[in-house]
């Protein structure tokens, strides 16, 4: 009786590892051939199978990629646009941290009238699908003759931004006693140095979460980046989405396409890796409360 | 001590904080409001490149029902949209409940089920089409082994390519759908599981009878979530199948965006979007009611 009770509880860790197994191999195939394509030659990629491992793995397609790589008729590779990206993600996340912690800390400990009226409003933004506003902002910026400009874009990613952000500041600052603002106010402190000294020391987990976030959403986003920030800005997923590249005879080169394609996914998959349990409250933050 | 001795700002402190607001509350009122409110009103005029304001009524609305492809397109949103939730949930779930047996390895697992979705829809749809293409791709290999005639031809053909952004989209967020829902299993009581051992009750029935229903509200912020990124969808579909073969693989926000801007037709898009808004907001209202009934229930 327990014997055969005991082989099916074997058979079924049995099965239940295989398929976590199979789930995990799933999940890493992807990248993994992508890993592989991107260390052959293009002749290699070309020619042989997706799952042949590289005859002599090297980081060529990788120098191409970064240095020579044409993308429409600039061949310089995409390092420019990955600086692009770098400065964009910092101005952009940068900003959005900084008035979320502001909005988010105003909204939850001054008492303010409306505050829930407010963040209403805020929160509208994180639930309209943001191309319904992207004609208007385009209309907007044109007439404001700032068009596809830096600043241009990083407005773009603050104002959707901030309603996910400024929500997550302000439930985390809720939790706090109410009792530091009151001793801070009876110093005398205003509403500034109250933020700096008191509040700002306090939420370096929630700027990890939060900033999490935000980077992955700016780094990761295309569209905007299509539509806003035009040739000078061009982030690197848009240009690595349009990236051909090709060999002298015209030939597609796959094994520099992943090679970009790698390079683009690297920053958020480092900051993914080495956040950990971060990453997933960052990633679900804006799903608690959604 | 030191800060009573600076000089005391001229403000209350509780209007400085009205004046932070002001710059975001002026954001939005005029970044969100007033572009929703443009949308809709550019959607009563024929614009074509440039807004016109002459009202037409609701030409625009009749002229898009009767489009066929964003017919398609809408369509699409369902049916991509259908699938992709519905696996995002059925995979995220059952991964979640087997992680919950205390397996070995569980926190490299949960690290792998959970990477994609650290990766834009960009390299997701790049990852996928190589993998998918047919020359070099897994047709070649499942060939190589021995199937000769095996054809997994989904991205040239019409009714089948709108699959392959299922499986990329799947494989992208079911992650995300495990974390949650494993969050979830975590914070139920563990003594409703000695309480099961006591009455004698499989763990499957438990699953099915108590567990699941319990998760009714987590089971919902994953729906909003996976919505949300069934409404956006763009990337995924401009990379891996541009929208084709022909239209198959369309979707609201692609014909959108070329409405707008490669076939300059303002109006349409704008009444494209209107109706999509209202989509959106057909499935926020859906959901709060849905929560609101899992609550009673519980």
């Amino acid at each position: 009786m327990s014997t055969t009770r005991n082989s099916g509880v074997i058979i079924g860790r049995i099965g239940l590892y295989a398929f976590l197994i199979t789930a995990a191999a799933f999940f890493m195939i992807p990248l993994v051939i992508v890993f592989l394509t991107s260390l052959k030659d293009g002749v290699e990629a070309r020619t042989g199978s997706i799952f042949d491992l590289p005859q002599s793995p090297d980081l060529d397609s990788y120098v191409i990629a970064w240095t020579s790589a044409c993308i429409g008729r600039d061949c310089n590779g995409i390092s420019g646009r990955f600086w692009n990206s770098i400065t964009l993600t910092v101005l952009a996340s940068g900003l959005s941290l900084l008035f979320a912690s502001l909005n988010g800390f105003a909204l939850a400990m001054w008492n303010l009238r409306r505050a829930n009226l407010i963040l209403a409003m805020l929160l509208i933004g994180a639930f309209v699908p943001y191309q319904v506003m992207i004609y208007p902002l385009v209309r907007m910026f044109a007439i404001g003759g700032f068009h596809q400009t830096l600043a241009a874009i990083v407005t773009v990613h603050v104002l959707f931004g901030l309603p996910i952000l400024t929500l997550i500041f302000r439930n985390f600052y809720v939790g706090l006693p109410p009792e530091l603002i009151k001793a801070a106010r009876v110093d005398g402190a205003g509403f500034f140095q109250t933020w700096r000294l008191i509040i700002l020391p306090l939420s370096l987990n929630i700027f990890i979460v939060a900033g999490i976030l935000s980077v992955t959403g700016v780094w990761n986003d295309y569209l905007l980046g299509l539509i806003f920030a035009g040739a000078n800005w061009q982030p690197m997923t848009v240009s690595v989405a349009s990236l051909a590249a090709t060999n002298a005879t015209g030939v597609p080169d796959h094994a520099v396409n992943m090679s970009a394609t790698l390079l683009t996914a690297l920053p958020p998959l480092l900051l993914y890796l080495f956040s950990g349990k971060y990453f997933v409250r960052g990633v679900t933050a804006g799903a608690v409360k959604g | 001590m030191t800060i009573s001795h600076r000089t005391r700002p001229r403000l209350r402190p509780r209007t400085v904080a009205q004046l932070v607001l002001l710059p975001t509350i002026l954001l939005t009122v005029i970044g969100y409001h007033g572009s929703i409110l443009w949308t809709i009103v550019l959607s009563f005029t024929p614009s074509r490149m440039l807004p016109v304001y002459r009202w037409t009524g609701f030409d625009m609305y009749e002229r898009l029902l009767n489009t066929e492809r964003w017919q398609v397109a809408y369509q699409n949103l369902f049916i991509f949209g259908g699938l992709y939730i519905g696996f995002c949930l059925l995979f995220g779930l059952v991964l979640a409940i087997l992680l919950d047996q205390g397996v070995k390895g569980r926190s490299i697992l949960q690290t792998i089920f959970l990477y994609p979705i650290a990766l834009s829809f960009v390299v997701t749809g790049l990852a996928w089409k190589w993998l998918l293409n047919p020359t070099t791709g897994l047709q070649d290999f499942v060939r190589s082994l021995g199937w000769e005639n095996f054809t997994l031809d989904l991205l040239s053909s019409p009714d089948r390519a709108i699959y392959t952004l299922v499986i990329a989209g799947v494989w992208h967020s079911a992650g995300l759908t495990m974390v949650i829902l494993f969050a979830g299993l975590q914070s139920i009581d563990h003594e409703i599981w000695r309480a099961s051992r006591v009455d004698g009750i499989p763990r499957w029935r438990m699953y099915l009878h108590v567990v699941i229903p319990m998760l009714w509200p987590v089971v919902v912020t994953c729906l909003v979530l996976l919505s949300m990124n069934v409404v956006r969808s763009y990337e995924l579909i401009v990379v891996l199948t541009g929208g084709g073969p022909g239209f198959s693989t369309d979707v609201p926000a692609k014909f959108i965006i070329d409405h707008y801007f490669a076939r300059q037709s303002v109006c349409l898009a704008s009444a494209a979007e209107t109706l999509r808004l209202l989509t959106v907001a057909a499935i926020l209202a859906i959901s709060a009611l849905s929560r609101r009934g899992g609550e009673a229930a519980t």
